[in-house]
């Protein structure tokens, strides 16, 4: 059969989301942050809720998530979008609120608001995108930086005797009473992307059950600050990323697993 | 016996050629061409296009989704 015969719009079974513009990422080649927005807006085109969505884009390389979603999309000052996406979802308790951040953003000048919006226990969905590092600015260390792992700021590796330890935010988002259900996963293959799809996609139908707080955090790659080529990149975050941040559900419904 | 077919088409334009959809292809259909698209990266191609059965573990992980997958029943 030629291959001419087959690409047929009647055979086609995947093409990008409509939800998604024609606007090139502004990301580099083989970044996370261009499947795992795709997921996000895949996810809300099957559960159809495009008009009932609003998003929140924050600070750093996502910070132009607006101009690629094709949703509903607003973007918070550096780390506040947990606190927009609260007001947005208490004014609009209808909608379904989504926040989607990055590891600076979230887990360092964020903390506060991420860790008082997932106590209070807001109906949002927060999708954080760690990398261990700021992406955007030049590779410098962040709050998710792994032990010895070097960055334009730790040349010789991050040493936790006088740089501290790293900071596993969702396991601690894990362990407050607002949060319902928390989970940690990777977009580098197939498999992973299909469990993130499914993992995004509870989270955004917990939205209707005002329970609490879904968080989906995706590892992901940096190899522009990693200073890798993108499949290196995913294997060392294979070998180096995924022990210290193992993948997984951490908390289902309320309980802690 | 009933068998699948596959194609995929790959906007050039789009492609960014990080590569991260060759080691997910489980029957080695895409290699790298050696032209480059407008912005001066190598897109990915069907090298070997009677192996791709439409899996779309390729389409899946691409992060800028360059990649279009069809697929079809074929009875021998």
């Amino acid at each position: 059969m030629d291959v001419l015969d087959i690409i047929k719009p009647e055979n086609q079974v995947f093409c990008k989301t409509k939800l998604m513009t024609d606007t090139t990422l502004s990301y580099c080649p083989g970044c996370g942050h261009g499947t795992a927005h795709n997921l996000a807006m895949e996810v809300v085109d099957e559960l159809g809720i495009v008009e009932d969505t609003i998003g929140v884009a924050p600070v750093g390389c996502s910070v132009l998530a607006y101009d690629f979603m094709n949703v509903d999309i607003t973007q918070a000052a550096h780390g506040r979008a947990p606190a927009l996406a609260t007001a947005i979802s208490r004014l609009w308790p209808d909608k379904y609120v989504f926040t989607y951040q990055g590891d600076g953003d979230l887990a360092a000048i964020g903390t506060a608001e991420t860790i008082h919006a997932c106590n209070r226990g807001e109906d949002i969905v927060i999708i954080f995108v760690n990398n261990g590092i700021y992406g955007m600015t030049g590779g410098q260390m962040a709050p998710t930086t792994l032990p010895g792992m070097r960055t334009s700021t730790s040349p010789y590796g991050r040493e936790t005797s006088s740089m501290g330890n790293p900071l596993k935010i969702t396991e601690l988002v894990a362990n407050l009473p607002g949060t319902y259900y928390v989970t940690r996963q990777s977009v580098h293959t197939h498999k992973h992307v299909r469990k993130a799809k499914k993992a995004l996609k509870t989270a955004f139908e917990n939205t209707r059950l005002k329970k609490g707080l879904s968080f989906v955090e995706i590892v992901s790659n940096c190899n522009s600050g990693w200073k890798m080529n993108p499949i290196e990149s995913n294997e060392w975050m294979e070998k180096h990323m995924f022990p210290f941040y193992p993948l997984g559900d951490i908390k289902v419904k309320g309980k802690l697993k | 016996m009933a068998k699948v077919k596959g194609a995929i088409v790959v906007d050039t334009e789009v492609c960014k050629g990080c590569e991260v959809c060759i080691p997910v292809c489980q029957d080695n259909v895409i290699s790298m061409s050696k032209e480059v698209n407008r912005k001066g990266y190598h897109y990915a191609y069907m090298s070997n296009p009677e192996a791709c059965t439409g899996c779309t573990n390729c389409a899946l992980v691409c992060p800028d989704r360059a990649i279009s997958v069809y697929r079809v029943k074929v009875t021998d």
